[in-house]
């Protein structure tokens, strides 16, 4: 058996499964210290349905928590940039262009030392000992114990990051130290962001890593630990107090694996409708599409690796205005207060979930309370709702193939049972479709560099791409027999010779476990 | 008229720029970043002169970044570069420039010019040689119009400066520019086609920088008031050299096949009307090169085949365009001066290796 947790803002949802079977699914409300909303949806498990904790062999976890934390400016520990990279880059020294405000809450330092790649392997300059360790003292002396470290092409060639971090923890034994090359790809600004983001977290990552393990060994559970990635793979808890950045985007991607794990579809849309907003994305074989284009974090430019999401401001709480002509749903929405606004429960504001109450799709609170309603300006409303969602699903589509839709989350009862791009899926469980998300992730391998790709060599460059990603997938921790590439992806880069092509690479496999159970 | 440019203008310019960059061009952002952190210092202000307020005598040395934007965004620039490069033209040249220019007012490079300016303090010649992105550094009506290239300085990040000097034949300046900017790790800052103010009133497109701004502006007004992006666009046009603006089509991304040839990204694009029948394809080199719609030319190189997101009005380039995207294909007329027989011969279709003839995009579409 295994346990899935999704820690949202809101819910902690707690899922018990068995293979393929769900044995047990609750929600329970989410508290600040985390830790206490997780030993409370472990206990609910075990009176919805006892078990063994020692039958347990590995627990997964999705959580919200840090990306909250970044957006709130809490819990940030103080933190330096130092970047490799002198003499090119001085121009824009780390952090030109954050908020203000995460600066100070980080009390970011940014320094610049020499170093760097260009991007053909060679030496920008060599890096310089007694500068790494000037920026040590520097740390030292300002009580400074996060470091992020950058270098320019470092996801060509990471030896100079890795030099720095060697420098710098001799000076400083304590120092948490996040290297660029291991949380961005090409793109320097949006990597080192990243880097940055990730190390003043690393604090924050220890104490709720440590919290969760310490909430599993008091339930009984010694099984080990993962923390569900952006890209919807695992990672395990060593990884996750060193890359807690690498959790930013797992809500959207649990919700989306779940939904593609509860309907079987391994290449589908999924439409997540909650109270206040609808995420719409694309599974292929199984994982979210990433977004190919910078995301944005509370102000702060990354490229991170998110699953490319599309959200619309429809939900079941979005209020509902016109006449049957003329009318619209949200995107202004009554959120959390729908159980006291809307009109089925009593409130004087129209919402979405009172038109599919009225239209008959869902009985929710007292559909008395809404009988008096136009059944035309329900129609029409709903009719509003399914063609926005339908455009939004055309938008997300990547190729002209038919693509089943998925809906889940609670506001699905607003979605009809088909759309013009065929019939749509409402899986059992839909509600905790983060929570099996999280359960059923897998382990990845990533490679993402600039290849020369001389004349008649292309199959063979791209072979040993391939290779290597599920190298690293297998040095993650996959099973080597189930590991497979899901992901290609080739940019020629204009102006430079050699047919240097930039080549994307994603391969996955199932998690390898003691005893082979998976 | 001179007028001055403020920090608050360079998210205008570079999306205005954008647009000018044809789908090409690269993403100004770094650029725009460089020259937001050099205004910092100074007096946080860049003059911009109307071609028309330069002496006949005056030197104007424009200045570039050259190589592949895909490596800027890796390896920014130490912040010199450019300005080392323009000293080693002055120096070489025995004179001070009155001021710089771009070369190119669409992507990055409509920013260089800036970023010099801001730490020099010259002034900016509100004009240009490409009249929006071309891919090749002889693609100027400076040269159509008989300024050489030469001599051209290149600057490194080391302070290091390269002088080439082919005399008249600027295709083979562009080719030994090219192999010492991959020395420089594939992007390296020039400063060229050093000319007297009247060369830039007689041989440059004129008022393409302000041009960007005014688009990049009316663009972000119309989506914060909710307007039609392209009426927008249509309406900050008038009264410009570039003032037949037609929607080529209005549809949703169907395909999108890229390749690199010969050093560059070559490929097509096809877009779907959102209802009924319909099909548009562009052709591209870096930059858009033609439109068909259903077979039939719609809009051909040197005019302006500007790809739009259809909700926002943000400039779509080649690199960034994918499946399900829903777009606006916008052509728009370029000044007479690009549209001559010699203006073709260097930047026309068939510079380009395309069998067609350049026809102007009022004459192929009606308002």
């Amino acid at each position: 058996m295994r346990i899935g947790i999704d820690v949202g803002g809101t819910n902690t949802d707690a899922v018990l499964m068995d293979g393929q079977s769900v044995l047990a699914a609750v929600k329970t409300a989410t508290t600040r210290d985390v830790t206490s909303g997780i030993n409370t949806a472990l206990a609910a498990l075990q009176t919805q349905r006892a078990f063994d904790p020692a039958a347990v062999y590995a627990v997964m976890i999705g959580t919200t928590h840090f990306i909250n934390a970044l957006v709130e400016a809490d819990r940030l520990a103080p933190t330096a940039a130092v970047r490799l990279g002198l003499p090119a880059t001085a121009s824009l020294p780390p952090m030109v262009d954050w908020p203000e405000r995460l600066v100070e809450a980080i009390a970011g330092r940014a320094y610049l030392c020499h170093g760097g790649h260009e991007f053909d392997g060679r030496r920008i300059s060599e890096p310089r000992e007694d500068e790494i360790r000037q920026v040590a003292g520097e740390l030292h002396r300002h009580g400074i114990r996060s470091v992020a470290i950058s270098s320019v092409f470092s996801p060509v060639n990471a030896e100079f990051e890795q030099r720095a971090a060697d420098i710098l923890t001799g000076e400083l034994p304590g120092l948490a130290v996040s290297l660029s090359s291991e949380i961005g790809r090409i793109g320097l600004l949006e990597r080192e962001n990243a880097t940055i983001i990730n190390a003043s977290l690393r604090e924050l990552a220890t104490r709720i890593v440590d919290g969760l393990v310490g909430s599993l060994e008091g339930a009984g559970i010694h099984a080990p630990l993962y923390l569900s990635q952006n890209d919807g793979t695992l990672m395990d808890v060593d990884f996750a107090r060193r890359y807690p950045v690498a959790t930013f985007a797992s809500g959207p991607t649990n919700s989306m694996r779940g939904a593609a794990f509860l309907s079987g579809a391994q290449t589908c849309a999924v439409v997540d409708v909650g109270g206040t907003t609808s995420d719409i994305g694309v599974l292929r074989h199984g994982f979210p599409r990433e977004a190919t284009t910078e995301v944005s974090v509370a102000g702060i430019r990354t490229n991170f690796r998110m699953p490319d999401v599309l959200s619309l401001g429809i939900g079941g709480g979005s209020r509902v205005r016109g006449g049957q002509g003329d009318v619209t749903v949200g995107p202004d929405s009554v959120g959390y207060r729908l159980a006291e606004e809307a009109r089925v429960f009593g409130g004087s504001t129209l919402t979405a979930t009172d038109v599919a109450v009225a239209a008959g799709r869902a009985a929710i609170g007292d559909p008395g309370l809404v009988r008096d309603l136009d059944r035309s300006l329900a129609e029409a409303a709903l009719r509003r709702i399914a063609s926005d969602i339908a455009d939004a699903i055309e938008r997300v589509r990547t190729s002209p193939d038919p693509l089943p839709v998925v809906v889940v989350g609670g506001g699905s009862i607003l979605l009809p049972d088909e759309f013009e791009s065929g019939p749509v899926h409402r899986p059992e469980h839909f509600a905790v479709a983060n929570a099996i998300g999280a359960a059923i992730a897998q382990i990845g391998g990533e490679v993402d560099r600039i290849f020369p790709v001389e004349p008649g060599r292309r199959q063979a460059v791209l072979d040993d791409a391939k290779q290597e990603a599920v190298d690293k997938a297998i040095a993650a921790g996959a099973k080597p027999g189930s590991v497979r590439v899901v992901e290609v992806d080739e940019v020629p880069l204009a102006y430079l010779p050699g047919n240097a092509t930039r080549i994307r690479v994603k391969a996955v496999g199932d998690l390898q476990l003691e005893g082979g159970r998976g | 008229m001179s007028r001055t440019i403020t920090r608050h203008d360079l998210a205008d310019l570079a999306r205005g720029a954008a647009l000018l960059g044809t789908g090409g061009g690269g993403d100004p952002y770094v650029g725009r970043l460089l020259v937001e952190r050099a205004m910092l210092t100074g007096s946080g202000t860049i003059t911009l002169l109307d071609p028309g307020e330069l002496g006949d005598d005056d030197l104007v040395i424009p200045v570039a970044q050259m190589g592949a934007p895909t490596v800027m965004v890796e390896k920014i620039p130490g912040g010199g570069e450019a300005v080392a490069a323009l000293r080693a033209l002055e120096e070489r040249l025995g004179r001070r420039a009155d001021a710089t220019m771009p070369i190119e007012c669409g992507g990055i490079n409509s920013m260089m010019p800036l970023l010099v300016a801001a730490r020099t303090g010259l002034p900016v010649v509100d004009a240009d040689g490409m009249g929006r992105a071309f891919p090749e550094l002889q693609m100027e009506t400076f040269s159509v119009y008989g300024v050489p290239g030469s001599p051209l300085a290149i600057g490194g990040e080391n302070g290091e400066t390269v002088i080439i000097d082919t005399g008249a034949d600027n295709a083979r300046m562009e080719w030994l520019a090219r192999g010492i900017t991959i020395r420089m790790g594939g992007v390296a800052h020039i400063a060229e086609y050093a000319m007297s103010g009247a060369d830039v009133k007689r041989t440059a497109v004129p008022n393409t920088l302000g041009l960007g701004l005014r688009i990049g502006r009316a663009l972000r007004e119309a989506r914060e008031e909710h307007r039609d992006p392209v009426q927008a666009l249509a309406a900050a046009m008038e009264g410009t050299l570039y003032d037949k603006v037609r929607v080529l089509f209005r549809g949703k991304v169907v395909d999108v096949e890229r390749r690199t040839v010969a050093g560059f990204a070559r490929g097509h694009a096809r877009l779907a009307a959102f209802q009924g029948p319909g099909e548009l394809e562009l052709t591209f080199q870096n930059e858009h090169l033609v439109a068909r719609a259903d077979g039939r030319v719609r809009c051909v190189v040197p005019d302006l085949i500007c790809v739009l997101d259809a909700d926002s009005g943000e400039p779509i380039t080649t690199e960034g365009l994918r499946y399900g995207q829903r777009a606006v294909v916008v052509g728009i007329s370029t000044p007479a001066l690009m549209r001559t027989p010699e203006a073709l011969a260097v930047f026309g279709p068939r510079a380009f290796g395309l069998d067609i003839d350049f026809r102007p995009v009022e004459d192929l579409v009606s308002p």
